[in-house]
């Protein structure tokens, strides 16, 4: 039987012809990303590490560091890439959030792997790479040795088929996954089909991020002409992306229409079995609202935000809070004048960091708090009080959630 | 590590995720106080309950979320090993690098209740519950990932090897696991 796109990857890091379901596979891991929470939390100065060029140190969950546990992080970061001649190193003022950083600089690249103690950075997996979160002491390990195991899980596949209404972002594709399908715990998730020609790269990566949601392994796409665009704009070396084979094994193949898909919702809790159309949620009122984060602190998820915002006013009673994903994103908006579209509106762009949607810092929510947060995840009590309320949508349905100070369908909303 | 581990079982159900174990605000503290919020919302309470080889049971999908080392929490609470009906791939790594035994045994919540007296052999990925003989199997770990659990998990290894020197108090946020 043939290979998956995520089999094929393993494969090649294990110097294998073929692998099968169920295997332990010793790969070589092409890049490791540390970033700043494992220098403040548990951390020691390695005696040698297994190759510079293939480590970056990111400084993104608690940047500005809001604690001095935090800042004593930083100082250790900072000692050790210099100690050892980190050239990636993200410092504060040129960083971002790592899966952001990780994009624009072309570290996660075709048929490649990439790992790092973070879970969304399944991300990576938009750029066809077999990326994925660990924990910090494997990642440490890694940063050691060079190499981990993986078993090899069973991939489901989603073939896009349709064009997708510009309304219908990343976060709603996603959304109807989830809702529809639930849990892929222990299973990878393979994304293509000729609908795919019809969802930008910002949007990939959303959806990459978030199969963290569903429990899944690795979740992986194909390089087409878009991807094949985006990343040779950022890469110095020829790609050597992986198609799956034709007769891949595959535990299940499901079909979306992306034509026929609205906006969702993701209701409090979780997103498996937990997200619906807009027209059938409830229209509650919001006290927060919420865009950023690696899944949709991206440009584009600023100039939608910019777009809906233009001219109008965030209801009272309501905070709107804006996190660009990385410096780069910071920056271009402020030029394209999303930045004062955004503010002028009457929310809150902060400075680049994870922040709200960890319930870390910059936006931590009270108790009996409703939120609607465009951002990674809504676990009871993931962006602080367990008492609060955490709905999920797109930045287009939280920008209108808003302006409307309830939940709403934002295409109900005039785009200015 | 032993091979049979014997404990009085706390049973929670699915979807167990990393910030019921490891909130947001927990991560500000040092792992002996971030400890005391493990279930912080789930159970309230729990950490005074809990005890010294103590077994947690959890059904599908447990530990779905963050890297977040819970089970350096459950190290220090004492927690002997984990058992679930499915554990998410990131969870289940990241206990058994800290060398904390995690077993898959589908079908261990709808057998074992709470407080119940159980028995598990670690290698054989058996539970059993003496009073009345139930006992499940389910899949047994590789022999190398058996490996890393009885030496502690990866950070003894690495001392080992030399990766990391060898003085424990260099080891930021290490907890109690270099030791054990």
């Amino acid at each position: 039987m043939g290979m998956t796109m995520i089999e094929k990857i393993l494969a090649r890091a294990a110097g294998r012809d073929h692998v099968d379901v169920g295997e332990f596979v010793v790969c070589e891991v092409d890049m490791t990303v540390l970033i700043d929470l494992q220098f403040a939390t548990l951390w020691a100065s390695p005696t040698r590490i297994a190759d510079p060029d293939r480590l970056a140190v990111i400084m993104d969950h608690a940047v500005p560091a809001p604690s001095i546990a935090d800042a004593d992080g930083g100082v250790r970061a900072r000692a050790f890439v210099t100690q050892h001649g980190i050239e990636r190193f993200f410092d504060v003022g040129r960083h971002g959030i790592c899966h952001q950083v990780i994009a624009e600089n072309g570290l996660a690249r075709p048929g490649e792997i990439l790992t790092c103690t973070d879970s969304h950075t399944c991300a990576g997996g938009a750029y066809n790479n077999a990326a994925r979160g660990l924990g910090p002491i494997e990642v440490y390990s890694i940063m050691c040795t060079g190499k981990t195991w993986f078993q090899v899980a069973p991939t489901l596949r989603y073939e896009l088929v349709g064009e997708k209404p510009t309304v219908v972002t990343g976060k709603d594709i996603f959304l109807h996954i989830a809702g529809t399908y639930g849990d892929a715990t222990n299973h990878n998730l393979e994304l293509g089909g000729l609908g795919l020609a019809s969802v930008p790269m910002n949007d990939r990566r959303t959806i990459a991020t978030q199969g963290a949601e569903i429990s899944a392994d690795f979740t992986t796409f194909p390089v087409d002409d878009l991807c094949r665009e985006f990343l040779e704009a950022r890469s110095d070396r020829p790609l050597e992306p992986v198609d799956p084979d034709p007769d891949a094994g595959y535990a299940a193949v499901r079909e979306v229409d992306l034509s026929t898909l609205e906006p969702y919702v993701a209701r409090p809790g979780g997103v498996a079995n937990n997200a619906i159309p807009i027209s059938e949620v409830e229209q509650r009122p919001v006290n927060q609202c919420f865009i950023g984060s690696c899944a949709n602190g991206q440009i584009e998820d600023l100039r939608i935000a910019a777009d809906m915002l233009r001219g109008q006013k965030v209801a009272p009673g309501v905070r709107l809070i804006v996190t660009p994903a990385s410096q780069a994103v910071y920056t271009e908006a402020v030029r394209a004048g999303y930045v004062e579209a955004i503010a002028e509106s009457g929310a809150i762009v902060t400075n680049s960091t994870c922040g709200a949607c960890f319930g870390y810092h910059m936006g931590v929510l009270g108790a009996g708090e409703v939120c609607l947060t465009a951002s990674t995840r809504n676990f009871r009590g993931r962006m602080g009080s367990p008492d609060a309320e955490i709905y999920m949508a797109s930045p287009y349905t939280v920008a209108a959630a808003a302006i409307a100070g309830h939940i709403v369908d934002p295409r109900k909303v005039a785009i200015s | 590590m032993n091979d049979i581990i014997e404990g009085r079982a706390w049973v929670f159900g699915d979807s167990v995720d990393t910030d019921n174990m490891y909130p947001g605000f927990a991560m500000k503290l040092p792992v002996g106080e971030a400890a005391k919020h493990v279930f912080y919302d789930l159970r309230p309470g729990w950490t005074d309950e809990v005890q010294a080889g103590d077994i947690v049971i959890a059904g599908k999908n447990f530990g779905i979320g963050s890297s977040r080392p819970v089970a350096q929490l459950f190290k220090h609470l004492g927690v002997a090993a984990l058992v679930a009906d499915e554990f998410n791939s990131l969870f289940l790594r990241n206990s058994i690098n800290f060398g904390l035994p995690a077993l898959t045994i589908p079908g261990v919540t709808a057998a074992i209740n709470d407080q119940d007296h159980v028995r598990l052999d670690v290698r054989a990925a058996t539970i059993e519950r003496p009073s009345d003989g139930v006992r499940l199997t389910g899949s047994p770990l590789p022999e190398f990932v058996l490996e890393i659990i009885e030496q502690g998990g990866l950070l003894p290894k690495l001392v080992a090897d030399g990766y990391i020197p060898t003085d424990p108090a260099q080891i930021h946020g290490s907890g109690q696991e270099l030791s054990a």
